[in-house]
């Protein structure tokens, strides 16, 4: 026992030294710790609970992706057949069909099989997965009834599309949260389907939800004049036109419009959107400007067609369908549907930032102000301190000078919590907390093991040295055993919980491993240096 | 100075001995959680089946419940659940998931946050919760797995450690502790979230931490007084870690007692459901794990490898009676 090595005590006390001074970031203000050498740096992050903010599960709605790219697929195949400019390369199709699945149209040539077969090839793609190709191809195409061409999506092919969705989507939320101006938000993807949005510190979640929840497909489609209105009361639309109701918020809304099927200038070929008022009316509007393509088509168009009305379409509703007074040639236009100024500057954000290729929901939100956390971390802080008080009065009134250095290995406990907590950037949350307290209650356990061994030792009548280091040896196994299963018990937490569960288990781990160290390694050095220095012929445990 | 001695040295309580009437009663217990359970049911939160919560806070008091009831009631999202914490200005409003599925939690949400606003418009909402069905089906679903995995998980370890039958005792104490708190939520009503799933993992670790003290006590003195009676034996390895139980126990129910009556009311339910594991499971180490021992008749060969080398086993334990070798 007396046989302590220089070498341990030097390294322990390293230990205890760093753990105090990689604790003291914690408590610094950011701005103070941003000045300071990078490896000082890193402190504590609090968790949503505590700093207040907004949690969101997004989950995207795959119940017509399937449609959607079919839909595609048709608008590619068509453009393929038509091919370079001149009559001698087209190929000529019809029967065009979509569904269960499957995108199906006939060769009317029967000389241009070939050639069709070729260029439909060429729009279907090897499926990769990470950087290797699987073999696979994404569609599946065959021919049936000599000219009849089918494609249908393979299920790896469609895998890979709703990744591939998934990736450009979780970057378009990424855009639009750093619109609006938050600080270190957090966006990742999760499961399949799901994008998980942190932002802390918001004191209204509202617009960023409202923003959230806009898919934002723009386009710019023309009125069909000629659309029979008892045809079209019966729910029927002439063929290449389609049936479109009107947006909630929009004055006309219950109201619809046949519009066109075919895309003049979609969002895509937007390169800019900025909120502004109308000129006239004062009203809140969208301003947008196309790109050199977009501009062209947009001026021929509006030429082609002065007189006529054009619809602005926001996900699959009508903002508003204002007549081509005069041709639009300067390449922007204004969206015009009802704004308030936030939804303006919203749909202007949506905008900019592209849209969805999916529609996403909130499927989960949990929204903490910066009060209530502020609140939460004042309470926790004072039952931290008054718990940590009183267990330190006890383990003295207990254990005299054993429990007073059973209270400094606990007090470097906290300190060490703290500092590998901060190392691994790890994030504090309430339930945190909460282990953090039980980790001081607990913590104890091992020197009241330790401490309760000696005692029987020395009842026993082993002579001072020996009952101590007897002590030290019997209880360290039982302190170990115990404390694998609280690991285990933490670990599971980890693996299922939501973030505030997750920095519970992370407190309880972290303060079960340092737990260990200070009060058996730690307080055996405090321990055997006394011993040496005092050699003393009873002790009072 | 004096030092203080929670029990007194040198304690002979015959533990075992009550341990029929102990079974007993911790047997009508776990009944009686049980039927709490199935008749009362869990006041489950939002997490476990969807829905909105909002935590609302007034200026000066809260209002009369049944006024706020009305109000709440009058916004159209069906009955709501209202909980007050404490002495506090704060209550926590949760309404049911909407008719029509999941996409609608949030949108409810909404709803609620601006009826309560304005049927209060000095209040203030500190935090809104919103859960889908789908979500809260996949939480409890984790939840459930996750608890029986721990408490499995945990007694392969102590199977692995010590012997079969100390598995067995050990799963045993840990259904009781797990029950009995189930028993405790279904009476209370408290709100049983995921939170409470948390605390319940924390206290299967904390339970077993006591257990495990025990048991490795047993398992030295089956080694050391290999002619002593199995019922002397366990009573003598409790008595002798009594003192150390107590004391921990203390500890820790002193620092979770000021957390209950102290700390944030946002986390109430996980700082009681703690606070009262503490309790059950030092109950249960000392009276379910212990005797369930007896039943499963351990004795001194328990250890002793059960291979024709069991005689050289025999040398090699008692040699080292500090039981550095199992």
């Amino acid at each position: 026992m007396l046989d302590f090595p220089r070498w341990k005590t030097i390294g322990i006390s390293l230990i205890l030294l760093l753990g105090l001074i990689f604790t003291i970031p914690s408590f610094l203000p950011e701005k103070t710790t941003e000045t300071l050498p990078g490896l000082f740096q890193s402190r504590v992050n609090l968790g949503l609970d505590l700093a207040g903010g907004s949690h969101l599960l997004l989950e995207a709605d795959l119940s017509d992706f399937d449609a959607v790219q079919l839909e595609k697929m048709e608008r590619s195949v068509r453009q393929a057949m038509r091919g370079e400019p001149g009559p001698d390369d087209d190929v000529a199709i019809g029967e065009v069909t979509r569904g269960n699945g499957q995108l199906s149209f006939i060769v009317r040539e029967l000389t241009q099989l070939d050639e069709a077969r070729e260029r439909v090839n060429r729009l279907t793609q090897g499926v990769t997965q990470g950087t290797q190709l699987t073999g696979q191809r994404d569609w599946e195409v065959s021919f049936v009834d000599t000219t009849r061409v089918v494609l249908r999506a393979t299920a790896a092919g469609r895998t890979a599309a709703i990744a591939n969705a998934m990736d450009s989507a979780r970057d378009i939320v990424d855009r639009r949260v750093n619109a609006l101006g938050t600080r270190e938000p957090t966006i990742i993807r999760e499961g399949n389907d799901r994008i998980v949005v942190q932002v802390p510190g918001l004191q209204n979640p509202q617009q960023l939800k409202d923003l959230l929840g806009q898919t934002a497909r723009l386009e710019f489609r023309m009125v069909d004049e000629n659309a029979n209105p008892a045809e079209v009361a019966a729910g029927r639309a002439p063929v290449g036109s389609e049936i479109v109701p009107y947006a909630e918020s929009s004055d006309q809304a219950g109201g619809f419009e046949v519009l066109k099927r075919q895309v003049m200038i979609s969002g895509d070929q937007l390169i800019n959107a900025q909120q502004q008022f109308d000129q006239q009316s004062g009203q809140p509007v969208v301003s947008i400007s196309f790109d050199s393509g977009g501009a062209n088509t947009f001026a021929r168009v509006t030429t082609q067609s002065v007189g006529k009305r054009f619809a602005m379409v926001l996900d699959g509703k009508v903002l508003s369908a204002p007549s081509i007074n005069e041709p639009i040639l300067g390449g922007s236009a204004q969206i015009s549907g009802n704004f308030t100024v936030d939804s303006a500057n919203g749909l202007a954000i949506a905008l900019r930032s592209g849209a969805l290729p999916v529609k996403m929901t909130i499927v989960e939100e949990r929204t903490v102000t910066p009060e209530l956390g502020a609140d939460s971390i004042r309470k926790g802080v004072l039952a931290g301190i008054i718990a940590t008080t009183a267990v330190l009065v006890f383990m003295i009134v207990v254990y005299g000078r054993f429990g007073i250095y059973a209270n400094i290995a606990l007090i470097f406990n906290i300190f060490l919590i703290i500092a590998t907590m901060a190392a691994f950037n790890a994030t504090l949350t309430l339930p945190g907390i909460a282990g953090f307290v039980l980790t001081i209650g607990a913590a104890v356990d091992a020197n009241v093991l330790i401490n309760e061994r000696i005692r029987e030792e020395l009842k026993r009548g082993r002579k001072i040295m020996d009952a101590v280091d007897t002590g030290y040896k019997e209880a360290s196994r039982a302190i170990f055993d115990a404390n694998i299963t609280n690991v285990i018990a933490a670990a599971l937490m980890f693996w299922f919980g939501s973030g505030p569960i997750k920095g519970f288990a992370v407190v309880l781990t972290i303060g079960i491993v340092t737990s260990v160290f200070t009060a058996v390694t730690v307080t055996r050095m405090f321990v055997a240096h006394w011993l040496r220095r005092t050699r003393p012929t009873t002790i009072n445990i | 100075m004096r030092l203080l001695k929670l029990v007194p040295d040198d304690t002979n309580i015959d533990f075992l001995r009550w341990r029929n009437v102990a079974m007993a009663i911790s047997l009508l217990s776990i009944i009686a959680a049980v039927a709490l359970v199935a008749v009362r049911g869990l006041n489950f939160g939002i997490d476990f089946v969807g829905g909105q919560s909002v935590r609302v806070e007034f200026v000066g008091a809260a209002p009369n419940i049944d006024e706020l009831r009305s109000k709440v009631d009058a916004i159209g999202l069906g009955e709501a659940t209202i909980q007050q914490f404490g002495n506090s200005n704060a209550v926590n409003i949760r309404t049911a998931l909407p008719e029509g599925g999941e996409k609608t939690a949030e949108e409810a949400g909404r709803k609620l946050v601006a009826g309560i606003t304005a049927a209060y418009p000095q209040a203030k909402t500190g935090a809104v919760e919103t859960v889908s069905g789908k979500v809260s089906g996949e939480l409890l679903r984790t939840g459930a797995i996750s608890l029986a995995l721990a408490m499995l998980a945990i007694s392969l370890y102590i199977w692995i450690r010590f012997e079969w039958q100390f598995g067995v005792a050990a799963l045993f104490a840990l259904f009781h502790d797990v029950t009995l708190t189930f028993g405790f939520f279904a009476l209370t009503q408290l709100q049983f979230d995921l939170n409470i799933v948390a605390a319940i993992l924390t206290i299967i670790g904390y339970s077993l931490n006591d257990t495990i003290v025990v048991f490795d006590r047993i398992r030295e003195n089956l080694k050391k007084y290999r002619k002593m009676e199995i019922i002397s034996l366990l009573n003598l390895s409790t008595n002798e870690t009594l003192s150390r139980t107590i004391m921990t126990a203390t500890s820790i129910i002193m620092a979770l007692a000021i957390l209950v009556f102290f700390g944030p009311d946002v986390i109430f339910g996980f700082s009681a459901a703690m606070l009262l594991g503490i309790f059950i499971g030092t109950y249960s180490s000392i009276y379910m794990a212990a005797p369930i021992l007896v039943w499963l008749k351990v004795g001194p060969d328990s250890f002793i490898p059960r291979t024709s080398a069991a005689v050289a086993g025999g040398e090699r334990v008692t040699r080292n009676d500090d039981g550095a070798v199992v």
